[in-house]
This record gives structure tokens, C-alpha cells and sequence, in this order.
């Protein structure tokens, strides 16, 4: 499927910044499923971008921008081809090997609560960590209330299961906790999803990559309750999803921030039909 | 010079004028209000106390009348107020712990030692002849650091920052005293003023210890233009206007000079000068009292912007 | 328990070991009150020149005041040319080990160092994979705690890689001892540690990037007047002569970091920083972190500025990796380790283990990252509710602890309560690397467990110091 994306971002300040600084992982990368046709990257200030790849292989950029700042725009925009894989991910950048991602983050710490159900649906999966996997994500889907919106990178994966609700980050951080807690290596995916009616998005995606032996990595997407489908683009992966944040950034001086984010996923041939009528 | 340093040490001088000048405030507000009641007068002096410390706002949020015990509590003592005697203290031994190196031990010593014996007064009422005393304590942390600054310090750029602060803040606080009190002095008042007036234009004085030096330089009784011209254009008064400025284009000059590079902090400050130098006391009566003065404290805090936006962010 | 411990002055035989010798005459000739009248005025001097750096009448002027011993401990130059040999070929093999955990991974495909010791390693940062810091060192400023259990053999007891610290206790022991004991200082050919902020500098402006300019601009960040080592920052940058800066000071632009100063922004090359790596950057690590700034590590990836010690050198300093040592140097260096390490049971290895379980009233466990003393159980001291308390939580998670024989350390004369008294003792050298070369100040910080019979040196758990004497001769 053809893919055309937008993502507006846009911070605002009350009293405006002296200065603002950002690393962005905007810029998706191909694999076996995934395509990019073009794709292009703009920040409405003058400013120097710095493009660099980053330790997980994420295509990265950072820039500064001087001001005095009341608003900033970040925007990518491009299309990208996909198939339907099944999930797996092939010929991706990959940088380390799959014991990395065994590894505990801040947002994905250990827990028991997690764990206990972890357990539980590894041993009603009835052996081999792909049924066990497929297990979480049903369960996950079903037992965890999507709360659409932006992350606020301060939940953790614990109190999110607590709730039974969450972003999809917060989904894909518990989904991460409990393949862990099974000794799984799985790591969070930033990207694109296109839904059904194509509205408007107000964040992007997040779901979850696991390492299946034989299979290599495989994407659990709890929120869809799918794996990764043809309407899945993979931008950025990390430890958890503040390591694959599609933009971080820090300003110096002025107060009041607020952000904003316009995301815009359509089938291509949807879209074009739909501007020429 | 880190430039973080540098407004530490602007702030930290600040504060510790800052605090003097409450400290004679309130000196001379006790003063007043303790007058015979036939000099009582419409006027509440507590009132003027906190309209001179600039602390109205936060003062009648918190106290529905002023008295003096309101009054000292909430510029002496109290931790709600940024600018409590107290609050003082506390900041300038926080920016001096952060740049301890940059100051020499006396000073470090003698605002470590004020904050630490300040810690130990400041959940006790003091009344009377102990509060006479406590405001004579802070008087004289201020007359040791700024003596231990003149006489200990090398004449730098750190010098040159901590005098800059020193001398905005005591240039403000002037202003601010007479901001307060020009009705008293304008020339409706009589040319010879009744026996409460008198009292006011010595409380003037007073505020800015200058009662002896007036009549030093005038040579005759006290009158309000005189009380006018002294603490605004005479440059041998160290807390008038033209003092201030006289010695704040000195050290902006020095730090333009040591950095090869001057600013909008040198020419403001120059030009508040200029007005200075140049201005004639009967013009400015002319032309209103309160308008000088209000144009005054107006570019004293441009100057403040100025400099910081130059130097200290 | 262990055999009696091995004295640095008196051997078992009452006889007394030539380097202490006038030092013994001199403790035995001084009246009984000198020495007391002494431990005051050191008390006096320390917290005199605690007042020349900051702080008294708080907290941290309690800190500072750790216990200081007024009997120096005495090196021989032999004793300390071996030591220098040991402790460059142990740094020398730690750099080698981190470029190569971030880089080929050659000891890893050679299955020496298991695998997920390393990628599940906290200290280990993704970020540094594939990247090299400036002239490819790592460990610039290393604490190696060394003891000592007779009179040829010093084994390392924990290798410090990340941010050392202690190094102004070694300097202003020196400076209070040359001040009280002068009598001693011209009897003794005392080798100087005051160069050690010159050699420092040195070390750290020869690691100036390739980009920077020919006087290089090197800077302390600390974390700030809150931090309970603020003290050495601001003792060390006034030493230095350099800047100490906290995060909001410095900022980036274009892969450039600058510092906001006066004159304007100054472009800064080399930060000695005494923040942790997680701190460092909150647009990478931490992102709630006040205390770095953010877009450092797009400056240090450019290669712009250099950091000391590097990010992630903590991969090379737990306790687990400890073990591996020995085949560390001899993988890299082909050579035989000079200094001992103390034989280590890995739990994470069931018969290790097992062997552990069995023996908890022999051994030492420690966890893997724990440092300060702190979660640790000395078995032969230990009550029978300690060593339970212990096996409950090595049974939860074996690979979070390891276990060690407990050393018989050495001891040297103390001045306590009841007089002179042997307490046991360690010692911290600092080992500084730089692109010109390693250099080690002649001595090093020297803990004293204060209490009798203790072997926990750390002044969190009661530990004090002395003076480390190398002799020059």
C-alpha cells in the first residue's frame, strides 16, 4: 500500500524562548516491508540541521533555532510503499544483538503485577515464546483501554497496568515490561498507522518489536491488537519509547509551553482521488 | 567570567543593600510613629513603610492593616516576602555559596556569619529596644561586607559586578524613599513646614543616613528642596542619584574597557548621568518632582535590564 | 576468621620494617599529650581551609570532617614502582576493554567476557556503540582501590572508572601533614603529591579534540552547591585554575559547546565532568535532568568536545566484570596481571553458587552495583539473621551479587581513643590518562576503618583517612 504521511508539530510559548534545541527522529528508513518514496523534513526557523544516525540505528537530526521564539514547527511529510509482512521485520538496521533489549528502562522497570500476568499468559499460551507473545497482545488489547492522545514520558509501564489504560505508548511500554518479564528481548516502535476513515491523528503510533529465535524481531502492535499490517510505517526503535521519540527537545529561557501535533495517514491513492475531486 | 557568576554576585550585593535599606526604613518609620500624638497627623507611617519597600501588593495579601507589628514581621522576618530582611540574607549566602571562590573570606565570612546568627533570631518578636538593636546588626553586615568588598577584593570584573548591583540597588532604594515622600517636599508645603513636617524631611534624611552630612554641605536648616537637591543631583552624597551614577559609569566603563567591547548597559547609564550632571534643582521642581523621580526609577530598571541582558544571561 | 593481619610497621616478630623505623622512634620519643594536641590543631587547620572553599555551619562542612589520622602510612619506592607497573597495565587493559566492548566486540566473539554482561549492563550505553572519543581513551581519571595482605602481594579490590572521587582528601592531607609534623617531613624523603592538579590539567588539555583550538578550554561541571562532593569540585577547578560549571552554564550550538560568560559565548573543548552519564544529556538520557545540557552528546559525537571521563565507562567497573580481569589483560596485553585479584565467585554461575550458599560465614558478598559499602555482607562478622537476610536475597537473583574470600588487610598504626592501634587500611591511587601518556602521583588516598577489627573502609560506614607517605628513595 502507498502511504502518504504528514506530522505537524508545533510548540508554543507564552513568554517566548531565547533559544530551543531538538533531537528529532522523524526520517523512517527502509526494510523488506517498507519503502520510502520520498520523504522531506522542515523546521520553520532558521536554523542548521544536523542529520546523524543514532546508536539503534534511527536516522536522527538536531538542530537549534535562536530567538526570541513564541512558536516553532516541525513538519515531515512524505510517502512511503508497504507490504504486509506478517509482523516480521527483515533487513532492518540492526546494531545490537537481541540481549540488549532484555534490558529494564526507567518507564519499563520491573514489576510484579506485570509479570504475575506475563506468567500467567506465557503458561495458558501453552509453550514457545510466539504463542506466548500473541497472547500478551490479545490480552493487552482486550483487558487495556486505548486513551488516545500525546504520551506525557513520565508514566510507567506498572502504573499504566494498574489503570488498564493508557496511550499507545503506555500499551506498547506494558506489552515491553511483560515480554521482558518472560525473558523475551523486545524493544518500542515509533511510526505511522494509518486507521480506517483516515482522520486526523493528534500523536503518532507506538507498538512493540519482540525477538522470536528463527524468526528474528516481530512487531505487537497492543493498541490495534494486530501485528504491524501494510498500514504500519516504522520511523525510530528503542529501549522504550522515549529512546524512539519522534522529537525531544529543551529550551532555554521563556515559560508556558505548550505542544501541539497534527498527524495525517491516508492511503495515496485515497488521498489523491480525494484532491482532485 | 561565567556569566552566572557574574549574577551572583550582582544579586548577591543587591540583596545585602537591600536589606540595609529596610533595615534604616524601618529605623526611621519606628522613629516617626513613635512621636508625640499632637505630630500624629493623618498620614500612618507604617503605611509609607511598605509602599517604600515596594511591597505593597504581597504586604495586603497577607495583613489587613498596617502597624508595626505587621510591618516588622513582614519586612524583617517574613519568609513570604522575597524581600524580608530575612529572605535577604538567605539569597546572598545561597549566590555567595555558589561562587564562594570568586569572593574573598571576609565577605564569605561575613554573610556566612549573618545568616547563620540571622537563623537563630528569626522565630523570635522583636519589639523595642531589641529591634533598635537587630536593625543596628544589619546596618552593620552591610557596612562589613561593603567594607570587606573595598577592602579585600581584587579590582576586576567580579569588583566591578558586585558594585554594579550594590549601587542600582541603593539608587533604586533612594528613589523609592523619596517616590514615597515628595509631597512633603514640594513647595506647597510653606517654606517653613510645621513641626510634623519637620519630622518627616528628618526621617527623610534618616532613611538614607544623611542628616549630618546635610547640614555639612548646606549649612543651614533643614528645607525640603535642599533635603531634594541633596539626594538627587549632589555627587558628594554617596546614596544620591548623581553618586550612584557617577560611580555605575565607572564600573561599566572599566568592564567596557576590560572586554574591549561596550553596550546599551554604558550608554543608558551614561546618559542617566548626563541628566544628571546637567540638571538644575529649580528645574526640576519646575518641571514636577514626581515625574523626575518616576522617569528615574524607570531607567534605573532599564539600566538593571540592560546590564543583564549584556552580561549576566 | 581470618589469620592476623599483616602489619605495615610491626612484623609478627615485634621487629620493626625500615621504612617505618624512624617513624616508629619518633611515635615511641613523643610525649603522651602531643599526639592529642596535634589531632586538634588538624582539626583546626581542616576546618580553616574548609572555610577558604565554602561551607561551615551546614551540612556539609559535617561531611568534610571525616576522620582524619595523623600517622602517615609509609610506601617504599620499591613498593610503589610495582604498584605503578600494576595499576598502568590495569588502566591500560580497562581502556582497551571499553573501545572494544563499544566497537568490535572482539572479546565477545572470542566468549571470554559473556555477552549479556555486557549489553544488560546498565553502564553499558547504547549510545557509545560504534563511536570513539578523542584519541580513542576512555578512562582518563581512574581510583583503583588496591590492599595489601603481606609484604610482597597487593590485590585490586574494585576498579573506580566512572567518576572517582577523594582525590582533594590526598591533597589536603599532605598539606595539613607538612604543617603539623614538619620534624617528620625532613627526616623522611616524602616523594610531593602537590603536582597532581598540574598533572591533571596536563592530562586533560593533551585530550582536547582534534578541532580545538591550541589552548584548549577545559571546564568542571558539577552537578552543583547540593551535591555532597561539591566541595572537591570547587577545591579541584580553584586548584585547576579552570571554570566550574554547572549544566545551565554550557550550551550547544551546531555540535559546538559554548559557555555563557560575560565577554559572550566561549567556546569550551574538554569537561571534566562530575556528573553521571544519565545525567548528562536530558535529550538523550534522563530527560527530567536540570543538571546537564541538553544536545551534549550531538557535540561529543561530532567530536567536538571531550568528556573525562567518556560516557559508558561504567561497563568496565561493576563488580561482575571485576572477576573477568585477569582474561581481560591477557587478552589485550598478552600479559600476566601484576596486581591480584581477589578470587571471585560469580553467583550468576550455578556452582559458584552453590559453593557461596555453603560458605556465607567465610565470604564477602557484594552487589554487583552497589558501591559505599553499602549492600554488602562480611560473613565472618556477620549475625545469623545478617547471613539469612543474605541468602533470602541471593536465592531472588543470584546474578546480582557476587562473593570474595575475606582478606586479611593489612594494618597500620592508628591513633585512637586508647592511643596508637593497628585498624586496617586501603588504598586509592589515581591514575590519570592522557594522550601523552599515564601519569600516577606518587600516592593516593589512604581509608583507615577507624573501628577496631573492621574492614569496611568507606567513610559512609565510619572509614577515615590518612596520609599516604611514598618514599622517594
Amino acid at each position: 500500500m502507498r502511504l502518504t504521511i504528514r506530522h505537524e508539530t508545533t510548540y508554543r510559548f507564552e513568554t517566548p524562548a531565547a533559544s530551543v534545541i531538538q533531537t528529532l527522529r522523524l526520517w523512517p528508513r527502509g526494510h523488506d516491508g517498507q519503502h520510502v518514496v520520498r520523504w522531506r523534513l522542515d523546521v520553520d526557523r532558521n536554523c542548521r540541521l544536523r542529520a546523524a544516525e543514532d546508536a539503534f540505528g534511527n536516522q536522527a537530526h538536531v538542530f537549534a533555532a535562536d530567538g526570541p521564539l513564541d512558536e516553532i514547527t516541525v513538519l515531515v511529510e512524505g510517502e512511503v510503499d508497504t507490504q504486509d509482512a506478517a509482523g516480521v521485520v527483515n533487513r532492518a538496521a540492526e546494531r545490537f544483538p537481541p540481549a540488549l533489549y532484555l534490558r529494564e528502562t526507567p518507564l519499563t522497570a520491573h514489576d510484579h503485577e506485570i509479570s504475575a500476568f506475563a506468567e500467567e499468559v506465557g503458561s495458558s499460551a501453552g509453550g514457545g515464546e510466539l504463542a506466548a507473545l500473541h497472547g500478551l497482545l490479545d490480552r493487552l488489547h482486550s483487558e487495556m483501554e486505548f486513551a488516545p492522545g500525546q504520551p506525557d514520558g513520565a508514566t510507567t509501564a506498572a502504573e499504566a497496568f494498574r489503570v488498564k489504560r493508557g496511550t499507545a505508548q503506555d500499551l506498547t511500554h506494558v506489552f515491553l515490561t511483560a515480554a521482558r518479564g518472560l525473558q523475551i528481548p523486545a524493544r518500542c516502535v515509533s511510526g505511522y498507522v494509518r486507521r480506517e476513515g483516515g482522520e486526523p491523528q493528534d500523536s503518532p503510533h507506538a507498538w512493540a518489536e519482540a525477538y522470536v529465535p528463527d524468526l528474528g524481531w516481530v512487531g505487537f502492535d497492543p493498541t490495534e491488537g494486530v501485528c504491524p499490517t501494510e498500514s504500519h510505517v516504522r520511523v525510530a526503535i528503542g529501549l522504550d519509547c522515549l529512546g524512539a521519540a519522534p522529537v525531544r527537545g529543551s529550551r532555554y529561557g521563556g515559560s508556558g509551553e505548550t505542544m501541539t501535533m497534527s498527524v495525517l495517514v491516508q492511503d495515496a491513492r485515497a488521498s489523491r482521488s480525494y484532491r482532485r475531486s | 567570567m561565567l556569566s552566572r557568576t557574574a549574577d551572583n554576585l550582582f544579586w548577591l550585593s543587591r540583596y545585602i543593600e537591600r536589606a540595609e535599606a529596610l533595615a534604616r526604613i524601618l529605623e526611621a518609620t519606628q522613629r516617626l510613629a513613635s512621636l508625640p500624638a499632637a505630630y500624629g497627623g493623618k498620614t500612618n507611617e507604617w503605611e509609607s513603610a511598605v509602599a517604600t519597600a515596594g511591597c505593597a501588593e504581597g504586604f495586603y495579601a497577607k495583613h489587613g492593616e498596617a502597624d508595626h507589628d505587621s510591618v516588622v514581621a513582614y519586612l524583617a522576618f517574613d519568609r513570604d516576602n522575597p524581600s524580608s530582611i530575612l529572605n535577604c540574607f538567605e539569597t546572598a549566602r545561597h549566590n555567595a555559596r555558589s561562587v564562594r571562590t570568586a569572593l574573598t573570606i571576609e565577605m564569605w565570612e561575613t554573610i556566612n556569619g549573618a545568616w547563620i546568627e540571622l537563623r537563630r533570631l528569626a522565630d523570635r518578636r522583636l519589639a523595642g529596644e531589641e529591634l533598635t538593636r537587630f536593625l543596628g546588626w544589619v546596618k552593620e553586615i552591610g557596612l562589613r561586607f561593603d567594607g570587606s568588598a573595598t577592602r579585600t577584593m581584587l579590582r576586576n570584573d567580579i569588583y566591578d559586578f558586585s558594585r554594579i548591583g550594590m549601587l542600582l540597588e541603593r539608587a533604586d532604594n533612594t528613589a523609592r524613599i523619596l517616590d514615597v515622600k515628595y509631597h512633603l517636599l514640594l513647595p506647597e508645603q510653606g517654606e517653613v513646614g510645621g513641626g510634623l513636617d519637620y519630622y518627616q524631611w528628618q526621617a527623610i534624611l534618616r532613611a538614607v543616613s544623611a542628616v549630618t552630612s546635610y547640614h555639612w554641605v548646606y549649612r543651614e536648616s533643614v528645607k525640603p528642596w535642599l533635603i531634594a537637591d541633596l539626594l538627587i543631583l549632589n555627587d558628594q552624597m554617596p546614596r544620591s542619584f548623581a553618586a550612584c551614577y557617577g560611580e555605575l559609569v565607572r564600573h561599566l566603563d572599566q568592564l567596557a574597557r576590560a572586554y574591549g567591547r561596550q553596550g546599551p548597559a554604558q550608554r543608558l547609564a551614561r546618559s542617566c548621568r548626563a541628566r544628571l550632571e546637567n540638571a538644575d534643582i529649580r528645574d526640576v521642581f519646575q518641571r514636577g518632582l514626581h515625574e523626575f523621580i518616576t522617569d528615574f526609577i524607570a531607567d534605573n530598571n532599564r539600566l538593571g535590564a540592560a546590564v543583564h541582558e549584556q552580561y549576566l544571561a | 576468621m581470618p589469620s592476623p593481619a599483616f602489619d605495615e610497621m610491626t612484623l609478627s616478630d615485634g621487629s620493626v620494617r625500615p621504612a617505618y623505623r624512624k617513624l616508629a622512634e619518633w611515635l615511641a620519643a613523643a610525649p603522651p599529650d602531643l599526639l592529642q594536641y596535634r589531632v586538634k590543631e588538624a582539626e583546626l587547620l581542616f576546618r580553616r581551609i574548609g572555610i577558604t572553599f565554602a561551607v561551615y555551619g551546614d551540612q556539609q562542612a559535617q561531611e568534610r570532617l571525616i576522620p582524619f589520622d595523623i600517622i602517615p602510612r609509609i610506601i617504599t619506592a620499591d613498593e610503589w614502582a610495582t604498584l605503578t607497573k600494576g595499576l598502568v597495565q590495569r588502566v591500560e587493559a580497562l581502556n582497551r576493554y571499553i573501545s572494544d566492548v563499544y566497537g568490535k566486540r572482539e572479546i565477545l566473539k572470542a566468549g571470554i567476557v559473556p555477552e549479556d554482561l555486557v549489553f544488560r549492563n546498565e553502564a553499558f550505553r547504547p549510545e557509545m556503540a560504534g563511536k570513539t572519543p578523542p584519541h580513542d581513551l576512555w578512562v582518563h581519571i581512574a581510583g583503583i582501590d588496591v590492599v595489601r595482605v603481606d609484604a610482597d602481594t597487593f590485590y585490586v579490590l574494585e576498579d573506580n572508572a566512572r567518576t572517582p572521587s577523594g582525590v582533594s582528601y590526598m591533597l589536603e592531607n599532605r598539606e595539613v601533614m607538612i604543617r603539623l609534623f614538619p620534624e617528620l617531613f625532613s627526616q623522611h624523603r616524602v616523594a610531593p603529591v602537590e603536582r597532581y592538579a598540574d598533572e591533571l590539567l596536563a592530562t586533560l588539555r593533551s585530550l582536547a579534540p582534534r578541532t580545538s583550538s591550541a589552548e584548549p578550554v577545559v571546564v568542571l561541571l558539577t552537578p552543583g552547591v547540593y551535591n555532597s562532593a561539591y566541595y572537591e569540585h570547587s577545591f579541584l577547578a580553584d586548584k585547576l585554575g579552570i571554570e566550574l560549571v554547572e549544566g545551565r552554564d554550557l550550551f550547544v550550538r551546531d555540535e559546538v559547546v559554548y559557555m555563557r560568560t560575560t565577554e559572550g559565548p566561549q567556546r569550551v573543548d574538554v569537561i571534566y565532568r562530575r556528573i553521571d552519564d544519565e545525567f548528562l544529556d536530558p535529550l538523550v538520557f534522563r530527560p527530567d535532568s536540570a543538571l546537564g545540557v541538553p544536545g551534549l552528546m550531538s557535540a561529543y559525537h561530532a567530536g567536538n568536545v571531550t568528556l573525562t571521563n567518556a560516557i559508558g565507562t561504567g561497563v568496565a567497573d561493576d563488580k561482575a566484570i571485576y572477576s573477568y580481569m585477569p582474561e581481560i589483560i591477557r587478552f589485550y596485553l598478552g600479559s600476566e596481571p601484576i596486581l591480584k585479584n581477589v578470587p571471585t565467585y560469580r553467583c550468576r554461575e550455578p556452582e559458584a553458587l552453590s559453593y557461596v550458599l555453603d560458605h556465607l560465614d567465610e565470604l564477602v558478598v557484594k552487589e554487583v552495583h552497589g558501591s559505599g559499602g553499602y549492600g554488602m555482607l562480611v560473613g565472618p562478622h556477620a549475625s545469623k539473621e545478617q547471613i539469612e537476610l543474605f541468602r533470602a536475597k541471593l536465592k531472588a537473583s543470584p546474578a546480582g551479587f557476587i562473593a570474595q574470600p575475606t582478606l586479611a588487610l593489612s594494618t597500620c598504626p592508628t591513633y585512637v581513643a586508647s592511643g596508637v592501634s593497628p585498624r586496617h587500611v586501603d588504598l586509592r591511587p589515581f591514575v590519570l590518562t592522557g594522550s601523552n601518556g599515564v601519569r600516577i602521583v606518587p600516592g593516593g588516598l589512604t581509608r583507615v576503618a577507624m573501628r577496631e577489627g573492621s574492614l569496611v573502609v568507606n567513610s559512609s560506614q565510619g572509614g577515615g583517612t590518612k596520609d599516604t607517605w611514598v618514599l622517594d628513595e
